[in-house]
């Protein structure tokens, strides 16, 4: 099939439609009015819902409601947004239905800003609602991959009964770039689940529940969960490397930024400094192993990011004291260009090279 | 590869300008990509996108330094002549700008788009001279490619085709004279 020109936001609508998504819920903000616009044209056109909601919360608790009887639902938001949604995905993590969440980050805290940010890193990989729970986020850093990722993360969030985050910067949703759409995948092609609550008859009855009141249930319930998220753990980890097998310096990112450290790369290299790129692909769980691989043979380690440090923990704890890892970023919805990481990674090389006093 | 920045007003067309560049691109089987500047802005505001064709993947998709520059209206040739790379373009929209841009390292193509579009029958087809002058000046894509996407856009209104399609040849014309 050839390659056609859309807009991130479309090609993550396309990616969702494409693999069963049935059911679509959202309240308009920038940047990311272009998806429930694209839904309200579209859901309609595959037999689909789409419901403008009053508000965030209600959204997400729509998509507990369709997600609870089985049909694939999504909802999309950008940052204040996703705040308000929380309380929602933590119910539904707790109730164990598969939803994919699509947050297109901008500038915070608070109302903040319109333009693109990365400063939802914490909340969407630390847990953002209350309890014991994790989401799997996504990060993609292309519109083919906006597109690939949204696909994967409804087959993601049936597989485990969670909710899987679409983690992209509003970058993203603006940008256009030629995408290779996947088929439209039959409806009779997804697995049943054996645990919605979708109206059978004469079988045992099931209830979906995020109220456990009993401790000595509510234990147990969590323990499974956290068993789930071992496994997901183990299977699921992904990134991608790019001139890490001789870099003295590895600059991580992910997203679009991590685009900006490849150019940033080309250019180091052409200068004589080998440098590489990590990009975690799944912030959660995150690729820990691979950047422990990489501090046996790199000198530093810098994280860039559109905020002013939340994947840099991720990254020391994967680094675990090996190597120093430095920081760059910018925020406000300003972006970094190419020349500030290329300075950014000299200074983090020189530093780690000073001499130690012991 | 080569990267272009096009900036104007809100309704010069810069926008859809920059996605049949992209567009043509496209066809011709190289990489794109378009990204454009979103803000807070409105009808009369500013407006400017970075669109990026290039035989290999495309890392960055942003335009900070670009080896061309269509400005359609004065403050955006101002404001962004500086960045453009040693040995760039500027094309500038003449009808809306003086075309002094300060510097000798760069080219400049100062094309009256305004005057040339109402000569070719509306001056909303003022993107398209551009992209006339732009395509003589650079051969980034070919002609043909930028025609199909007219042809793809204005598909049942024959009178808008003719109009973009004389612009678009005027465009090329009057970067052709300099």
């Amino acid at each position: 099939m050839s390659k056609i020109l859309l807009h991130g936001t479309e090609a993550i609508c396309e990616g969702a439609i494409r693999n069963g998504c049935r059911a679509f819920f959202g309240y308009p903000i920038t940047p990311q009015n272009e998806v429930p616009e694209y839904m309200s044209v579209n859901m309609p056109k595959v037999g689909g819902v789409f419901v403008q909601a009053e508000s965030e919360v209600a959204a997400i608790n729509m998509v507990y409601g369709a997600g609870g009887a089985g049909i694939r639902a999504m909802t999309s938001s950008s940052s204040p947004g996703i705040s308000l949604k929380q309380e929602g995905i933590s119910y539904i993590a707790c109730a164990r239905i598969p939803c994919v969440v699509v947050n297109i980050m901008r500038a915070g805290p608070g109302l903040g800003g319109i333009l693109p940010a990365q400063g939802d890193y914490f909340q969407a990989t630390k847990g953002g609602g209350h309890g014991d729970y994790h989401l799997i986020v996504l990060a993609p850093s292309s519109v083919q991959e906006a597109c690939d990722f949204t696909y994967r993360a409804f087959d993601l969030a049936d597989k485990y009964r969670v909710p899987v985050m679409l983690l992209a910067d509003g970058m993203i949703g603006q940008l256009m770039e030629p995408v290779e759409l996947p088929p439209m995948r039959p409806l009779s092609d997804i697995p049943k689940k054996d645990w919605a609550t979708d109206g059978g008859y004469g079988e045992n009855r099931r209830v979906l529940n995020s109220l456990i009141i009993k401790p000595e249930e509510l234990e147990p319930h969590v323990n499974e969960m956290q068993r789930t998220y071992d496994l997901i753990a183990s299977c699921e980890k992904q990134c991608e490397t790019y001139m890490t097998d001789d870099a003295e310096i590895v600059i991580t990112a992910y997203g679009t930024v991590a685009r900006i450290c490849k150019s940033a790369v080309k250019t180091l290299r052409k200068q004589g400094i080998k440098a590489g790129v990590i990009r975690p692909i799944t912030l959660y769980p995150f690729p820990s192993e691979t950047y422990a691989k990489a501090a046996e043979r790199a000198e530093a380690f810098l994280t860039v990011e559109l905020s002013l440090g939340q994947m840099i923990e991720d990254v020391r704890l994967a680094v675990n004291g090996k190597k120093p890892v430095y920081f760059y970023g910018r925020t406000g919805g300003n972006v970094m260009d190419e020349e500030e990481v290329v300075a950014a990674a000299k200074n983090a090389l020189a530093k780690a090279r000073l001499p130690q006093e012991v | 590869m080569i990267k272009i920045l096009l900036a104007g007003q809100g309704g010069q067309g810069v926008l859809s300008a920059g996605k049949m560049l992209a567009e043509s691109g496209l066809k011709e089987g190289k990489e794109v990509s378009y990204l454009p500047a979103y803000g807070p802005e409105m009808r009369g505001g500013t407006a400017n996108c970075s669109v990026i064709i290039s035989e290999e993947e495309i890392a960055s998709p942003l335009c900070n330094e670009p080896d061309v520059l269509i400005a359609m209206n004065s403050p955006s040739f101002h404001k962004f002549t500086p960045r453009v790379k040693k040995g760039g373009i500027v094309i500038v929209n003449g009808s809306m700008s003086d075309c002094y841009a300060g510097r000798d390292d760069i080219a400049v193509y100062d094309i009256a788009a305004n005057d040339l579009a109402m000569e070719a029958g509306d001056i909303r087809s003022a993107n398209i001279v551009i992209l006339g002058a732009l395509c003589r000046a650079t051969q980034i894509v070919k002609d043909k490619s930028i025609i199909n996407c007219l042809n793809e856009k204005f598909v049942g209104k024959p009178a808008l085709m003719e109009i973009n399609e004389r612009a678009f040849k005027l465009g090329k014309e009057a970067a052709e004279k300099k």
